[in-house]
């Protein structure tokens, strides 16, 4: 080589590497404001998503407080439907936990908010062989318990170095429908004269039931509504979850491999499928897990494609990672979908569903599509620079 | 000539960098595969999640039973009845709601901070001695341990304080230190006082990984290394708890447990539901109430309260949480350590590397090279360590040699180091220097050696 091609050839190489480097700005910021964007779209997504459990959540707490200002099996039917809508929204915000935000930081809600298994017994009056169980509970205990209020029931539901789970979604669900003691299929049948103060009540302490109901209701109105306030354009915590882009992208992508492979496809379903075991669900009262399992992985879709209910957004996690990978990007799109479809047809009661042969094929259809979701998901974060163990939840 | 230059060059970096490798202090001490502490079993995580993790080389559907049981070492029990129907019967007396109330993140429990904060994943066991040498007896008034709380109705049984005396020393190079010598104060004793025979031994919940292999060691693999008689001079006998095997009837050796109380990992994982949660099994039938409690009028969770799925899985899920890989393994001063580790006699209890034997239970977990760092075996550790309480065989002042692996990353999973059956140890150097009795010899020349050497053996134990 003489040296004047030398020189050529060494020109070449640094000019193309200087193309190189620049094709690779180029589509680094193209990465980057994806990404920023995805971010932000995020972050409009959930705070819509709150910002519609709250008005189900006030919505919920003037159908009990009508229930409970005029009991009637209509006043309580309303209060169940309300309930059950609730529920819609809700489940679907579960794709914001398992990162320490504002559901479940240190001193984030979700304990208090969804906690289960309940501790029913430890609220009101149970029956089990036929017989009212013998044993104290706050409702029937005027003398140990004098004043119910959310502060109070707030404070009980972390009383014994741990936690009592006694309030949240379940335990109004458990102070409308009651105990399901049904054999088969069927839900709680608590009759609404539970709640009739005028001498003619089912059960004693009617106006305690009445009043834990409703400051229960209250509690949970409250911190629904202080996750709307986290999550309000210019509030702290949105602002710092905005800025640190590479971080937040992070944590919404671990989160929907955490919610599909962890907690939704083992601890929810399997757990129920391995063991058979009645009421082993978490809406056991009504009978409403099969949409518990369907919002949960509609959730994971809504923040999958930046879209939610009629709310459209542009940018999503699905575009960032197609930046990087178009095919696992697609791939993922249609894992997710299959799995919304699979869990649609898992039908109700979900208590009776994994007894039956055919009904326990559906369900092992979808854990195992979310299952294989959450490994995808893994595999997204490892194309874009950082791991998750999808089943540590 | 330039490329002459750089190809002299990249020689020439090659060569320093074989000879650096050649030098590199106790490189000889390296042993192959020596960080995977767990064989093919071990795990490779170095997070809060280290201790978490199935054992990677599972076959059939264990990867998805582990969940099950996974759920159910988390899960909080409730008071009975309640709808969900496998999760109830907590209690009547309770240390914890959940396995890992104790056991944070599959970890090790710390003691209390102060004598104000109730001791959550330290217990403490109780018994009386019999006419029988190698028998105990509950205590009449609050049984085989005290259980601080009740369920709703029924009155915790007491509150145990705990307050630490320092207690300081000095290195033969004159360096300082100080060691803290635990205390407990008995308040609240909602039963009545605790019979004057009485003897109570603090234990702490430890971190749960490696058990199933423990389990998979060959009886007469331990007992190659049994010297009740100390008839080899060393100063160390080793002995085995045998204690019975509730599900057969005989007696067995004991593996786990502080004293080596417990033959299995079912029988241990069943002994702690019921004496922990309150919860019923076939193996542990009985509510955990005291002679002179009468339980019989509280609601129960069935009978028995744990399902034999769940204690199923549960025993499936403690035996093949996997051990991590160790961190720093080729690192000239962990390397040194180990040296000294061997060299003051650590190896004699804490033995390095066996290999276990056919496990049917498991049979991925037979025939792999393991690092226990023990000897599951019982050990004289002096009157500074005893509890001064029998366990079937175990003497008040002996305990068993705790495995070692996975210690240096309690810190990053559970935010300590406390070391030891109570806890009192605040990290490495301070349960070293608690060693007594028999390891008395090891502890003296721990103490000899040069400051950098200490520093040296630490960093090796944290590297396990």
């Amino acid at each position: 080589m003489n040296r004047l091609k030398g020189i050529s050839l060494l020109a070449m190489m640094i000019t193309s590497l200087f193309l190189i480097s620049c094709g690779a700005d180029n589509e680094g910021s193209q990465l980057d404001e994806t990404k920023a964007a995805a971010v932000s779209q995020y972050a409009v997504l959930v705070h819509q998503n709150y910002v519609d459990a709250h008005t189900d959540g006030v919505a919920l707490q003037t159908a009990i407080d009508a229930f409970v200002a005029s009991p009637s099996a209509a006043s309580l039917e309303t209060a169940k439907d309300a309930w059950l809508n609730a529920r819609e929204t809700y489940g679907q915000t579960e794709a914001f936990r398992f990162y320490g935000g504002p559901i479940d930081d240190e001193d984030g809600p979700e304990g208090q908010l969804n906690a289960w298994p309940l501790d029913e017994s430890y609220i009101d009056y149970v029956v089990a062989g036929g017989e009212e169980v013998d044993g104290t509970n706050i409702i029937n205990s005027p003398e140990e318990f004098p004043e119910i209020t959310a502060e109070v029931l707030a404070g009980l539901n972390e009383q014994g170095s741990e936690t009592n789970i006694s309030t949240g979604y379940h335990a109004i669900e458990f102070l409308l429908w009651g105990q399901d003691l049904s054999e088969g299929a069927g839900s709680g049948e608590r009759r609404y004269t539970d709640y009739v103060t005028d001498g003619t009540g089912t059960n004693d302490n009617q106006e305690r039931r009445a009043t834990y109901l409703v400051e229960v209701t209250k509690l949970l109105v409250s911190d629904l509504a202080s996750l709307v306030s986290e999550w309000e354009e210019g509030a702290e915590y949105r602002t710092a979850f905005e800025s640190s882009v590479d971080a937040s992208l992070e944590n919404m992508i671990s989160a929907l491999g955490k919610l599909s492979k962890g907690e939704l496809a083992g601890e929810r379903m399997f757990v129920a499928y391995d063991l058979r075991s009645k009421e082993d669900e978490h809406s056991c009262f009504s009978d409403n897990t099969h949409r518990d399992i369907v919002t949960n992985a509609q959730g994971i879709q809504n923040v999958f494609l930046g879209s939610y209910g009629t709310f459209v957004s542009g940018t999503s996690i699905y575009d960032v990672i197609a930046l990087e990978d178009q095919e696992l990007a697609d791939e993922l799109a249609a894992k997710i979908a299959e799995s919304v479809a699979l869990c649609e047809l898992i039908q109700d009661p979900f208590d009776q569903e994994f007894l039956d042969t055919a009904g326990r094929e559906r369900i092992f259809a979808a854990i195992t599509s979310l299952r294989a979701q959450g490994d995808l998901l893994a595999e997204a974060g490892s194309k874009l620079g950082f791991t998750f163990d999808p089943t540590d939840i | 000539m330039k490329k002459e230059l750089i190809f002299g060059m990249v020689i020439i970096g090659f060569l320093v960098s074989c000879h650096v490798e050649d030098e590199k202090p106790f490189a000889s001490l390296l042993e192959e595969g020596e960080e995977l502490s767990g064989g093919a079993t071990t795990v490779h995580d170095e997070s809060v999640n280290a201790f978490g993790h199935a054992a990677p080389n599972l076959t059939g559907d264990k990867e998805l039973l582990f969940v099950t049981g996974n759920s159910f070492f988390k899960r909080n029990w409730v008071t009975a009845p309640a709808s969900t129907e496998d999760l109830d019967g907590l209690g009547p007396f309770f240390n914890a709601r959940s396995c890992s109330s104790c056991h944070a993140l599959d970890g090790r429990a710390a003691p209390p901070s102060g004598p104000d904060e109730e001791p959550l994943g330290l217990l403490f066991r109780l018994s009386k001695p019999s006419a029988i040498e190698w028998e105990q007896l509950p205590d009449e008034n609050y049984g085989g341990q005290i259980q601080p709380h009740g369920i709703l109705g029924v009155e915790g049984e007491g509150f145990v304080s705990v307050s630490y005396q320092e207690v300081p020393g000095t290195y033969p190079d004159g360096t300082s230190y100080s060691l803290r010598r635990p205390n407990y104060d008995y308040s609240n004793l909602n039963y009545g006082p605790l019979e004057a025979t009485t003897q109570v031994s603090p234990r702490i919940g430890p971190h749960m990984v490696g058990l199933g292999l423990l389990e998979a060691i060959a009886e007469e693999t331990l007992l190659a290394y049994a010297d009740p008689e100390d008839t080899d001079g060393d100063g160390i006998s080793g002995r085995a708890n045998y204690v019975e095997n509730v599900a057969t009837g005989e007696n067995q050796i004991g593996r786990f447990g502080w004293k080596a109380n417990q033959p299995t990992v079912r029988q241990q994982v069943a002994g702690a539901f019921n004496g922990d949660i309150g919860i019923t099994s076939s193996l542990f039938p009985d509510q955990p109430c005291a002679p002179g409690q009468d339980c019989s009028e509280i609601a129960n969770g069935g009978d028995p309260e744990l399902t034999a799925d769940v204690l199923d899985r549960v025993t499936l899920y403690s035996e093949v949480l996997a051990v991590p890989r160790r961190r720093d393994w080729d690192q000239p001063e962990v390397l040194q350590g180990k040296g000294l580790f061997e060299q003051v006699g650590c190896t004699s209890c804490h033995i390095p590397k066996m290999v276990t034997g056919d496990y049917d239970i498991h049979p991925e977990f037979s025939n792999q090279t393991i690092r226990p760092y023990t000897d599951l075996l019982l050990h004289d550790m002096g009157e500074g360590l005893a509890d001064g309480r029998p366990d079937g065989l175990a003497t008040g002042v002996e305990w068993k040699t705790p495995p070692l692996w996975g210690l240096g990353l309690i810190h990053v999973v559970n935010g300590h180091t406390y070391l030891l059956h109570d806890g009192r140890a605040r990290n490495i150097e301070e349960a070293i220097l608690w060693h007594g009795g028999e390891a008395v010899a090891s502890q003296q020349a721990f103490k000899e050696l040069e400051q950098s050497e200490r520093v040296a053996l630490i960093k090796f134990i944290e590297s396990l």
